[in-house]
């Protein structure tokens, strides 16, 4: 085998797609079925954060009849699918990735279904793999249920009381916004985040990131890389309505915000003092966002959207003794999960050392990560670029061929 | 245009952010302070020496600071309570932090002053209710700031300033605290 493909998401089989065009032979192992996490790691409710016109693969657009509209996970997965079908992609389903080894001048890789060797791999296993929990969970109390996005399918799940979410990304605002609206009493605790309007001047903000080139700056034009790989995802949701999900949506539909969860002490919260802080930060940041939208149209700068309202006085402790909060929902990110990787190519903070995509052993490559190779590769749409990219570099690669 | 100085040296702030983040030991420091009770509620805490990259650090000088209550509270007055000296944590840290900030992002500043008001309820230290806290019940700063910048870009040079210090931190988030008797 050639070329080993770990991963037959939306990037994996992209890598394929790109492969195939070069007629490199390869395999697109997968551990469950094509497009896994979307069928199985995704709450009921989820829809995509891009518009539909905006997702696409690689010569694959939507072609339905709400281009507007956002799909919902299973329809990701159709999408993903139908991709699948048409680039006859060679995906072996049901086959886990257990270890990848060096071997020679190429790499050996163990499968729940046997072993193979190849001149190159593709990474193309996410980067939501585990949800990140922070150490501090393991002093909530018994009496309180503890849940991650993977665990969570929707409200139905969870019994009467408060919830508490804990984290203000996508997924926590979208969590918090469906558990208050269950009639749950819902506690947000928010800690630094990145906040948008649904649409600016009419049109989705992700229209905006489109067009005006924000999302093709590279990643070697970056200021602070590390950092903005870590950004926490936009407080969007997908919703047929495009309402905007931001802080103050939530304070509306009566979610109290809290600061950032610092510490559990003797079965009480406390919670940060800074919660002022992060709001203004957030508000700021989106404020030169859409100035700078404007500023690309040429058009003047419009009413300013209302700073976020933050309680006077958010409180700093909850007592988890006192019943309140029957329920925690930890939204506070994922990671990739390369505890099967047997190459010397994650830091010590469980990220893999790569260059746009290409990682720092030969042959060895990744796709789908975000902000691999510009600020839309953290996005569907970004796949296409910088799957020809990657696979460009793949087959120029000496005796790549063999 | 004339360069910035606001007189902070960014360049070697950022080298060592650079040179620390292979080398997160050296970045392990202890800041000391030793206390000495005078008498009734009057102390003085001197600093000098500190830990830091690797050995110990000296100040050029040492410092040393008086603490006391006020005559309202029976005292003699001898130095600012010593709560009062989280505000003079506060507003430094955050002084600097926006004079650093400044000075990155090319903004020449003029003048920076800053007030900062501690809402304190008495009781809780007093015994005199045991619902009220010990420290404070909040804390507002306000600046006041003089530079060639926009009015938004005063605003993010302060909430920077905030992101970044070491006070605000300390102020905003639960700290472990250890108090043996040797």
């Amino acid at each position: 085998m050639t070329t080993v493909v770990v991963g037959a998401g939306h990037a994996g089989l992209a890598a394929s797609h790109f492969l195939t065009g070069r007629s490199i032979e390869h395999v697109v192992l997968e551990r469950g079925e094509v497009a896994n996490s979307w069928r199985r790691e995704r709450w009921d409710s989820l829809r995509l954060l891009t518009p539909n016109w905006l997702s696409r693969l690689p010569g694959h657009h939507y072609s339905g009849p709400d281009p507007d509209g956002y799909m919902t996970s299973g329809e990701v997965a159709e999408f993903i699918e139908h991709f699948a079908g048409v680039t006859r992609a060679p995906v072996r389903t049901g086959t886990a990735v257990t270890a990848i080894r060096r071997a020679g001048t190429g790499y050996h890789v163990v499968t729940s279904g046997g072993e193979l060797s190849c001149r190159s791999v593709v990474l193309a296993t996410g980067a939501c793999n585990v949800p990140v929990v922070p150490a501090f969970a393991a002093a909530v109390p018994a009496g309180v249920r503890q849940l991650t996005p993977f665990g969570y399918r929707g409200p139905e799940d969870l019994g009467e009381g408060g919830v508490l979410v804990v984290g203000a990304s996508a997924t926590g605002v979208q969590i918090a916004a469906e558990l208050r609206r269950s009639g749950r009493p819902v506690i947000l605790s928010v800690g630094e985040h990145v906040r948008m309007p649904r649409l600016h001047r009419d049109r989705d903000v992700l229209w905006w990131m489109d067009a005006s080139g924000v999302w093709d700056q590279r990643y070697d034009e970056v200021d602070d890389l590390t950092r903005a790989r870590r950004l926490p995802s936009p407080q969007l949701a997908g919703t047929p309505e495009r309402a905007t999900l931001d802080l103050n949506a939530l304070t509306g539909l009566g979610v109290e915000l809290v600061g950032r969860l610092a510490a559990v002490r003797d079965d009480v919260l406390l919670f940060s003092g800074g919660l002022r802080n992060v709001c203004s930060l957030a508000d700021l940041k989106m404020r030169r966002l859409l100035a700078g939208f404007d500023e690309w149209a040429g058009l003047r700068p419009e009413a300013e959207l209302p700073p976020t309202r933050v309680p006077p006085a958010a409180r700093l402790r909850l007592d988890l003794g006192r019943g309140e909060i029957a329920t925690i929902v930890w939204a506070t990110g994922f990671r990739p999960d390369y505890s099967w990787l047997d190459v010397p190519v994650v830091d010590e903070k469980g990220r893999l050392r790569h260059e746009g995509g290409v990682v720092d052993s030969p042959g060895l490559y990744a796709l789908g990560l975000p902000l691999l190779r510009r600020r839309r590769s953290t996005f569907l749409s970004g796949i296409e670029d910088d799957a020809r990219e990657v696979i460009g570099h793949l087959a120029a690669a000496p005796a790549v061929r063999g | 245009m004339a360069t910035i100085d606001n007189g902070v040296n960014v360049q070697a702030l950022l080298e060592a952010r650079e040179a620390l983040k292979g080398a997160p030991e050296a970045a392990q420091f202890t800041w000391r302070a030793s206390s000495k009770w005078q008498k009734g509620a009057h102390s003085t805490t001197s600093i000098e020496k500190f830990f830091g990259l690797g050995q110990e650090q000296t100040h050029k000088s040492e410092s040393v600071f008086a603490a006391d209550h006020p005559e309202i509270f029976a005292a003699e007055d001898n130095g600012i309570t010593p709560i009062e000296y989280l505000l003079v944590g506060l507003a430094s840290c955050l002084t600097a932090g926006v004079a650093s900030v400044a000075q990155n992002r090319g903004i020449q500043l003029r003048s920076v002053e800053s007030t900062v008001e501690g809402g304190h309820d008495i009781r809780g230290i007093l015994g005199a209710d045991s619902d009220v806290r010990n420290g404070f019940n909040d804390i507002k700063v306000t600046f006041k700031i003089d530079a060639d910048a926009s009015a938004e870009e005063i605003e993010a040079l302060v909430a920077q300033s905030q992101k970044r210090s070491a006070v605000y931190d300390a102020l905003t988030n639960p700290t472990s605290v250890t108090v043996e008797v040797a």
